[in-house]
Parts: structure tokens; C-alpha cells; sequence
């Protein structure tokens, strides 16, 4: 039998099952899946323009298909564009070459957070008052 | 030994280097984000401010030149940065090369086609 010796310190590999992405990843993968989203929200932006440029019958279709879920769309598209914009900000510091060691990164990180969740509110407090009134 | 006759630093790229190119991508994405940092508050507010509205309201304002050219510049900065952006996630997750290519261009032409449909309705409402 080897013996193990309990001196030599290796490192672990991440265990799958309780593995938890920090934060920095976890804000990094987040401003791709929001872009991608994004993107794809130009589908709903296009057609919303055809339709008004079509006429009041091509926008009732259009309407009428995103009634059920629009506004839970359009809540979508606020809350990833509101995310996308501050953390974009952070990416635009980066490339300047600031803010690049882990402290400050993560300090910026907090900072979007904060930032995005003022955003959200604001916009979708907006929203509901145009909504509503 | 011989004392070399070559310039000094060449070890650092001067100018835009040898290619001369290359660093447009990269570039091109950044502007395209500044230009957004102005243009989508005013697209969601333009958006947010027509919810609940009817069509003639909607279509009177984004003829209005303010908020028509508002629209149109969005919607130039955003399609031509949603191309850039996925162009990298493409580049990132495809690694066969046939299939990156093919996914790349089928991605721009529905982003040409997309955008110039969005701009072209904007045209049309301006120009009514």
C-alpha cells in the first residue's frame, strides 16, 4: 500500500452535485444568456414595427398574440436590457484596463447589482403607471 | 558581437500592427454599446410610454421625427451589436468550422433581414 501524504495539498475538482458558480462567473455567463435573450427579442421589435407600419389590422394580430404574455415578455426585455446596460458599463471599465483585480471586480459586480435592481423597479414602476393611467 | 541595425522595440506591434486590421470587431462592439448607453433609455422609454395606448397613438409618435429617429438609430446599434455579440457566443460554442460559418451567416442575414424590416416600417410611418 502507498501512503498518502497528508502534506501535499491538492486541489480539489468542483464536486457537480453541490457545485455553486461564484459570483463573478455566475454575472459573467448571465450578461451572455441576457444578450442572447436580447437578441432575440429583435424578433418581437421588428414584427412590432411591421405590424404598425402595416396597418390597425396586421397590429391587432400582433396584439392579440402577445396579449396573453406580452406583458410578461416586455417585463423580460426590461429586467435583461436593465441587466445588460450596467453590467455592459463594468465590461466598458474593464476595457480601459481598470478595475481588473478581483477586489474591485467584485465591488463593481455588487454595483451592477444594485444598479440593475433600481433600474428594474423603475422601469417596470413606469410601466405600470402608463399602464394603468 | 555585431550590434544589431534594426529598430528598437520590435518586440511591441507599433501603429495597428503588421495585419493592419483585425481590432474592427472588438472596436465596432464598444461604440455600438456607447451609442446604446443613450439610445435604449429613450427606446424604452418610447416603448414604455405607448403600453396601453391605441394604434393611432403609437403610430403618430414614432412618425414624429424626434422619436422616429430615435427608433432608427436603436435600431441600427442594436441589430449591428446583437450580430457582433453573437458572433462571439457562435465562435465560442460551434467548433466545427463548417457549422460556425454556416450558423454565422445564416445568424447575419436573418439580423439584415430583421433590421431592415424594423428600420424600413420606421421609414414608412416617418415618411406617411
Amino acid at each position: 500500500m502507498t501512503e498518502q501524504n497528508p502534506s501535499v495539498q491538492r486541489p480539489l475538482s468542483p464536486h457537480l452535485q453541490v457545485y455553486r458558480l461564484p459570483l463573478l462567473p455566475l454575472m459573467s455567463i448571465s450578461h451572455r444568456v441576457t444578450g442572447v435573450g436580447l437578441a432575440f427579442g429583435t424578433l418581437v421589435l421588428a414584427w412590432w414595427l411591421a405590424a404598425l407600419a402595416t396597418g390597425p389590422g396586421a397590429y391587432a394580430v400582433f396584439t392579440a398574440f402577445m396579449m396573453p404574455l406580452g406583458g410578461l415578455a416586455l417585463l423580460g426585455w426590461m429586467v435583461a436590457i436593465a441587466y445588460h446596460f450596467c453590467n455592459g458599463i463594468r465590461h466598458l471599465i474593464w476595457d480601459t484596463g481598470h478595475s481588473l483585480d478581483l477586489e474591485s471586480a467584485e465591488k463593481a459586480g455588487i454595483a451592477v447589482l444594485i444598479g440593475w435592481v433600481i433600474l428594474s423597479v423603475a422601469m417596470v414602476a413606469l410601466a405600470l403607471f402608463f399602464w394603468l393611467t | 558581437m555585431a550590434k544589431t541595425t534594426t529598430s528598437p522595440s520590435l518586440k511591441a506591434a507599433r501603429g495597428l500592427g503588421s495585419a493592419k486590421e483585425g481590432t474592427d470587431h472588438w472596436w465596432m462592439q464598444r461604440l455600438s454599446a456607447i451609442a446604446m448607453m443613450i439610445l435604449s433609455p429613450l427606446m424604452i422609454l418610447l416603448v414604455i410610454t405607448l403600453i396601453g395606448e391605441d394604434y393611432a397613438t403609437a403610430v403618430a409618435k414614432l412618425g414624429s421625427p424626434f422619436w422616429g429617429g430615435v427608433a432608427l438609430l436603436f435600431i441600427c446599434a442594436s441589430f449591428y451589436h446583437a450580430h457582433l455579440g453573437l458572433q462571439v457566443v457562435i465562435e465560442d460554442y460551434i467548433g466545427s468550422h463548417a457549422a460556425r460559418l454556416v450558423t454565422i451567416i445564416l445568424v447575419r442575414g436573418g439580423l439584415i433581414v430583421l433590421g431592415l424590416i424594423a428600420a424600413l416600417s420606421v421609414l414608412r410611418l416617418m415618411l406617411a
